[in-house]
């Protein structure tokens, strides 16, 4: 139950840290990506606000062994560069690249009830779903030929 | 490269990051998890007994942050100038290669950074240059 209360309260926080930055409007997000035009470098003080603090809680949630309300640590620890993550997110850029969406600000600006942001998201939730059959299918395909 | 200086908002960038950063900060601590969006969202499709109200309210937090926001001020305005067609297309690369890529802005980029993770590192410069790319050829080669 508790894990339910902090899961809403961090996606709140979180959504109106994208409202308050100006990440949930594409046109500005788009305004970043766009080295060659009117540049807009905005994203990366968001980033830089975002990681100096981050890296503070990282630091000390790194060193515990369980969370503050007693739940598991389930940060990763894979070191492993591999073709999955480099082709990943590079689909994920192109996606990023031509809409000015990404996960959160997709959510939050359909939030605000912008139907371009619902169609986004249901795309998005498509090829998420596509990813999951696709692995199933490869688990299966791998279990056979073992 | 021109900076579009009235564009430019460093402060509230600075200020909206923060709360970001907070938010990603009690996830790690009290949630022990990274709070990546792409991650949490994408776990609802592969439903696991007792794994799915925390992903769900996490969601429901983010949806329902502008109803938050707009106890305090009115909504920014969003510009979205993508087609629909173009939005289908960015929905489907930004579901399929951040589940692929085990990450997207938030757990690569805020959360991952944040612990010099050297995936991550490599994760976000690699989205950005796709980014930074996509972006040039739309706009510059293609003048879309």
């Amino acid at each position: 139950m508790m894990l339910i209360v902090t899961s809403l309260l961090a996606g709140l926080v979180f959504g109106l840290g994208l409202i308050v930055s100006g990440m949930a409007n594409p046109a500005k997000v788009l305004g970043f990506l766009d080295l060659a035009g009117a540049w807009d470098p905005s994203l990366a003080l968001v980033m830089a606000g975002a990681i100096s603090v981050g890296a503070i809680a990282f630091a000390v949630a790194g060193r515990r062994t369980t969370s503050l309300i007693g739940a598991e640590m389930k940060l990763p620890t894979s070191r492993h560069i591999d073709r999955r993550l480099v082709v990943g997110s590079m689909l994920f850029g192109m996606g990023w690249g031509i809409a000015g969406f990404c996960p959160g600000p997709g959510l939050v600006a359909l939030g605000m009830g912008e139907v371009k942001a619902l169609v986004f998201v249901a795309a998005m939730l498509a090829g998420m779903g596509a990813f999951e059959w696709l692995e199933r299918r490869g688990r299966v395909a791998t279990l056979r030929s073992a | 490269m021109a900076i579009d200086w009235n564009a430019f908002t460093p402060w509230s960038a600075l200020a909206g990051g923060a709360l970001i950063g907070i938010a990603a900060g009690l996830f790690a601590l009290l949630n022990g998890r990274i709070a990546g969006i792409s991650g949490v969202v994408g776990g609802l499709l592969r439903p696991a007994r007792g794994d799915i109200a925390w992903r769900a309210a996490f969601a429901v937090g983010l949806i329902g942050a502008p109803v938050a926001y707009a106890l305090f001020a009115a909504w920014p305005a969003l510009q979205v100038d993508a087609s629909y067609p173009a939005l289908v297309v960015a929905g489907l690369l930004v579901g399929i290669g951040t589940r692929y890529g085990s990450g997207c802005t938030s757990g690569h980029g805020v959360c991952g950074i944040s612990r010099l993770s050297p995936r991550s590192l490599v994760a976000t410069a690699v989205f950005m240059a796709a980014g930074f790319a996509t972006v040039f050829v739309l706009r510059h080669l293609l003048g879309a």
